[in-house]
């Protein structure tokens, strides 16, 4: 369980004179002489209200808010569309080697041979992975990702001439980020409808579909938890009529090794390499959001890509990774013949250009790189059937206890969706007090009211890492709560009570807004004190 | 069941409209709206003297979990905005048809008014939902 | 199986429950000709050990050499505690805090940072943290564009001494809502932005906008030079043009410089930058964090997440995500951007190492980082052939003219083992052989003796035929 005790802000510890002083730099004689004088007017006059503290007083400050967390490492969280599975800690050892983090990022090639083979060899295996023929990794998360596509799609109708398709169609589920990329694009998104078994609703899309349609933007899975299963067809309708297909890679986990996007049509693509290959969530990032394109997208790709020079003319990356098994040394098999080095404006001049300042994020790269090293292709597979086979227990499970599926006909992909209209309206019990129950009895709870279309949702995705037990324990918790439901809905309603804090005010959040300390402490209003 | 004003004018996107004496028309949202908002937590109004076309949206009243677009029942030019709403959006959950109206507007054409729904036919709206 | 728990007794028994006959049968909808034939590109797994060789030696490859390169991302000393504590599982392995009441030590951790960083750029608010500094100034052009209605336009006057990736990357992103974009030429002899001739709201010769077409102006503190800007001037003429002023500042410059809510009469609108600095290690370039702060005013038109102070049930403090009905999850299409995923746990790295420096420690980094490259300039301009390209004061970079191309140059030096700092030549290549250097408070004099020493010798032989500049 976690902690439960409230822990102070970091400014309520602060004691004036108190420091952290071995963290310090030392001065060396030569500096005290050697600044160049800086113009009084650019010169900081009060020191910013930062805290004054030992080491211990940070370390047990931060070591106490971290038990305030739920967390992967202490607890099943199954949040939906969010792939909250285990992180293997091999990943982050590898990433956070001594070289790997001192690199400067603009390092020049001779001396970046080592890191640069990791990124290739990750752009050629998420090409097999996803049936594209280029990647670009250097998108930071994936609605970055989303935003380089949709960019290329618009690079491409201007480069044929054709500027006036703006249109991207989304399902009426899709994660909001899609609509917003759309904006952000300059697009305008129309939202198309799913029929009642989850797929899309192809005569709204033939009539959606038009000389205007830049391209549509699907989850397949689609955010529902389902396969659409006429994901062909839609592809045909798509590029009849000039539009291109946008794959959002949300929901990779549940076909790795099994069906590729580009088979199933798809043009370009996002990969969630966070999600689906192994870099913890930190409390909401770091990510990476690579971007994956079809053969006529090739132009466009973002900025910086690693290309290599030499080594086996087939640029589909087959053998090079099998040379490596042996792992003992970093000979490739090649010699120096090979050399890896970052393709710029030069290499790829239609590129819709740079999305971060340097190559992307690398840390995030390199995990994603040693999970498939690990995973080989037989543990790839794996991925998606134990999801797969842990999601359908799971909603069997909960269904025989008595919860609704919002698709009880359909075959649950990596994730399902549990509807609770029926509790809201007999019992005045919503989805929120289910999860904030959950919270009570030691699970993070599945995401809330999404997909918006599903009135009171809970979307339960258990990954493949979770053991029987677990999910079992699961079912227990949730059958405790329906039964709390029938007989003291109030309980429900005003959970949780063993967390650190009772149902916060969301209200009184945004109306009286509180989003920085302001306590000036004395030593603040003397300018004496900065010197 | 939520109040619907007889003496007012009101749209299939829950605005209301009020005639004024000075010719001018005031606008807000239906108590419907607002139970179906929950509570506001905050409210952006349109600039005075800004000119809108009928349907436009002119202003966004925000939950904490919604942000709704509000479109100008007629063509007209803005001249008042309710300017407590910026520290009191509750006056909109608390008085709908009062102390939570929104903005002023001097109609372009005055026959749009008339075209607007009735306290009656609103009500067939409201209840579709 | 690598990272799978299932038993053979598990898998029949949920199968069971099921009804079907094998795993396999759960992929029934997916049409059979769409399945994967072959994945013959991945390798066979590897154990943990195989895989940590592997990486050890591709780590080792690429060695740790002394590296005087900053353009944008710098190497600090990072207290030990600042990877350790938020390296915890709690920390690490938690998601974006959804659920308030089982994320409060995530939802706290944002708050300080967010308090830290709005007194820090003598801003009222910030937000939890952007991608990286580049894309932070992307959104702040987006942003300054909504939040500043006196403009009539969507056009951003950017310096062209703020990071040339920065501009790129601001251009990538905003050109699709149709902004435009004008360079602030920078004087050839002090390394300073020029403004335009009448500088104070007329129409200039140069530019085809005038005032009150100017959503913002772009400008950076150090700017990419290294060179103090003259940030008074720049931010009232900005407001005198009804623009708003966004900053790109570096944390660190921050112990000593002064901060951007006090620039010029009325101080910056919108403050960004990169956050590598605070604790983040240089990390072949990612990941890093973004940090953005900006008026009470304003912020409505943030992007990213941000957390309040608020209430329990019971009346007592928590954390809470606030004003979401800005972002994608809840406008979709008429969001403040697309943004999702921030760098959390980037951001709490920044938090701790500001903890952990205080006021103090922090204008101690950023003096010694100053002297340092003060020391490193001075040995190296010493050398014949080598002069600084500015004259204008400088915090912890600087650019210097070589005597041939710089890219040679370069090479030689990292043969000896040393990054010796970025070409200029092919991003300003107006500035001829020019080579961009820092030091930060990492550098001892005997580093600073070995490059000096190196680029002697490298200049010492004569430049290849048809090397001259």
């Amino acid at each position: 369980m976690i902690a439960r005790a409230r822990e102070p802000l970091i400014f309520e510890h602060s004691r004036p004179g108190r420091a952290a002083r071995a963290q310090w730099p030392a001065a060396s004689a030569e500096d005290e002489r050697s600044a160049e004088h800086i113009p009084p007017a650019l010169l900081r006059r009060r020191p910013a209200a930062l805290p004054e503290l030992s080491e211990l007083d940070v370390v047990r400050h931060y070591t106490r808010l971290s038990q305030l967390n739920f967390s992967i490492d202490t607890h099943f969280y199954p949040l939906g569309s969010c792939t909250m599975k285990y992180n293997p800690k091999a990943c982050n050892a590898a990433a956070l080697l001594p070289e790997f983090l001192a690199r400067h990022p603009l390092s020049p090639p001779e001396l970046s041979q080592g890191f640069l083979a990791c990124v290739y060899e990750l752009q050629e295996m998420l090409k097999a992975i996803t049936g594209m023929r280029g990647v670009a990794l250097s998108p930071l998360a994936g609605a970055h990702g989303e935003f380089a596509g949709v960019a290329m799609i618009r690079a491409y109708h201007r480069s044929r001439g054709d500027p006036t398709r703006n249109e991207i169609l989304v399902p009426q589920a899709a994660h909001g980020t899609n609509p917003a990329t759309a904006t952000m694009c300059g697009c305008v998104a129309r939202e198309i409808p799913v029929d009642a078994d989850g797929d899309v609703d192809l005569s709204a899309l033939r009539a959606a579909l038009g000389p205007r349609t830049a391209g549509i933007m699907l989850t397949n899975p689609s955010t529902l938890g389902v396969f659409e299963r006429r994901i062909e067809e839609v592809a045909r309708l798509v590029h009849a009529a000039g539009g291109l297909l946008y794959y959002d890679g949300a929901n990779l986990n549940a076909i790795l090794g099994k069906v590729r996007p580009g088979d199933m049509g798809f043009d370009v693509m996002h990969v969630n390499l966070h999600k689906t290959f192994s870099t913890p969530h930190g409390g909401g990032g770091p990510g990476a959001g690579p971007v994956g394109v079809a053969q006529r997208l090739l132009p466009f790709l973002p900025l910086p890509i690693v290309g290599r020079d030499g080594g086996p003319a087939s640029a589909e990356g087959g053998g090079e990774s099998e040379s490596d098994d042996r792992g003992e040394s970093d000979d490739r098999g090649e010699g120096q013949s090979v050399r890896y080095r970052w393709l710029d404006e030069r290499d790829l001049p239609q590129s819709i250009g740079r999305l971060a300042g340097f190559g992307g994020n690398a840390g995030v790269l390199l995990r994603a790189y040693v999970y498939l090293r690990l995973l080989g292709r037989e543990g790839l597979q794996r991925v998606a059937e134990f999801a797969t086979l842990n999601a359908n227990y799971l909603s069997a499970r909960l269904q025989q206890v008595g919860y609704d599926a919002a698709y009880p006909r359909r075959r649950a992909s990596h994730e399902f969706i549990l509807t609770l209209r029926r509790q809201a309206q007999e019992l005045g019990v919503t989805a929120m007090d289910v999860a904030k129950r959950l919270l009570d009895l030691g699970f993070h709870a599945p995401t809330t009211y999404f997909p918006l279309l599903i009135s009171e949702c809970l979307l339960i995705e258990p990954t493949e890492t979770e053991s029987k037990e677990t999910l079992d324990a699961f079912v227990t918790a949730m059958t405790r709560i329906l039964q709390e439901a029938r007989e003291d809905p109030e309980r429900l309603q005003r959970a949780p009570y063993t967390l650190p804090v009772r149902r916060l005010d969301d209200v009184h959040a945004a109306r009286e807004l509180d989003l920085a300390y302001r306590e000036r402490r004395p030593q603040e209003s003397s300018d004496a004190a900065a010197s | 069941m939520s109040r619907i004003p007889a003496d007012l004018r009101y749209t299939r996107s829950h605005e209301w409209l009020r005639q004024l004496q000075d010719g001018t028309v005031e606008i807000g949202i239906s108590d419907h709206a607002q139970e179906a908002l929950g509570d506001l937590v905050f409210v952006e109004l349109p600039e005075l003297g800004r000119r809108l076309a009928a349907g436009e949206a002119c202003a966004v009243v925000e939950s904490v979990k919604a942000a709704s677009d509000i479109f100008a029942p007629i063509a007209g030019t803005v001249v008042g905005t309710n300017d407590k709403l910026a520290h009191s959006p509750e006056l909109i959950n608390r008085d709908p048809y009062g102390g939570g109206w929104l903005m002023r507007v001097k109609p372009q054409s005055p026959e749009e008014v008339a075209a607007l729904l009735s306290a009656k036919d609103y009500e067939a709206v409201a209840a579709e939902r | 199986m690598p990272f799978i728990p299932h038993t053979a007794d598990d898998v029949r028994d949920m199968l069971a429950t099921l009804g079907a006959p094998d795993i396999e049968a759960l992929f029934e909808e997916i049409p059979p000709h769409l399945r994967v034939q072959e994945l013959d590109a991945i390798g066979r797994g590897l154990s943990e050990f195989e895989v940590m060789q592997l990486m050890r030696a591709r780590a080792r490859a690429d060695g740790t050499p002394l590296c005087f390169l900053g353009a944008g991302a710098y190497e600090h000393h990072i207290p030990a505690a600042v990877w350790s504590t938020i390296t915890r599982g709690e920390f690490y392995s938690a998601y974006t805090p959804y659920q308030a009441e089982a994320s409060q030590g995530t939802l706290q951790t944002i708050y300080e940072f967010q308090s830290m960083m709005a007194s820090l750029t003598g801003m009222e608010v910030s937000n939890a943290s952007l991608y990286d500094g580049a894309s932070a100034l992307a959104e702040a052009c987006l942003m300054a564009v909504r939040a500043n209605r006196r403009a009539r336009g969507t056009h951003i006057r950017i310096a062209r001494s703020v990071h040339p990736h920065y501009r790129q990357v601001a251009l990538t992103t905003a050109a699709g809502q149709g902004l435009t974009f004008e360079e602030l030429p920078f004087d050839r002899a002090s390394g300073r932005t020029l403004l335009p001739d009448g500088a104070g709201g007329t129409r200039d010769a140069g530019s085809a906008h005038g005032a009150g077409d100017i959503s913002a102006v772009v400008i950076q503190q150090p700017n990419f030079f290294g060179v103090l800007e003259d940030v008074d001037a720049v931010t009232d003429w900005a407001h005198a043009s009804g623009a708003l002023l966004v900053a790109v500042v570096n944390p660190i410059s921050l112990g000593v410089l002064k901060p951007p809510g006090e620039w010029g009469a009325a101080g910056a609108d919108i403050v960004v930058g990169e956050g590598q600095p605070l604790g983040c290690p240089l990390s072949s370039g990612g990941p890093y964090f973004g940090f953005m702060t900006t008026r009470l005013q304003h912020v409505r038109q943030m992007p990213g997440r941000i957390v309040g102070r608020t209430v329990d049930l019971e009346g007592r403090p928590g954390f809470t995500l606030t004003l979401q009905a800005r972002e994608q999850h809840i406008r979709r299409a008429r969001a403040t951007s697309n943004i999702c995923t921030n760098q959390g746990l980037l951001m709490m790295a920044g938090t701790v190492y500001l903890a952990l420096m205080g006021a103090q420690g922090l204008e101690r980094v950023a003096q010694i980082s100053r002297a340092r490259t003060a020391q490193l300039v001075r040995a190296l301009t010493a050398i014949p052939g080598v002069r600084r390209a500015f004259s204008a004061p400088l915090f912890h970079e600087a650019a210097l003219m070589l005597d041939r191309p710089v890219a040679a140059v370069l090479r030689a030096l990292a043969a000896r083992g040393i990054v010796g700092g970025l070409d200029l030549s092919t991003l300003y290549p107006q500035l001829g052989a020019a080579l961009l250097i820092c030091a930060t408070e990492t550098k001892t004099s005997q580093d600073i003796r070995r490059y000096a020493a190196a680029l002697d010798e490298v200049l010492r032989a004569p430049p290849a035929a048809g090397d001259a500049p």
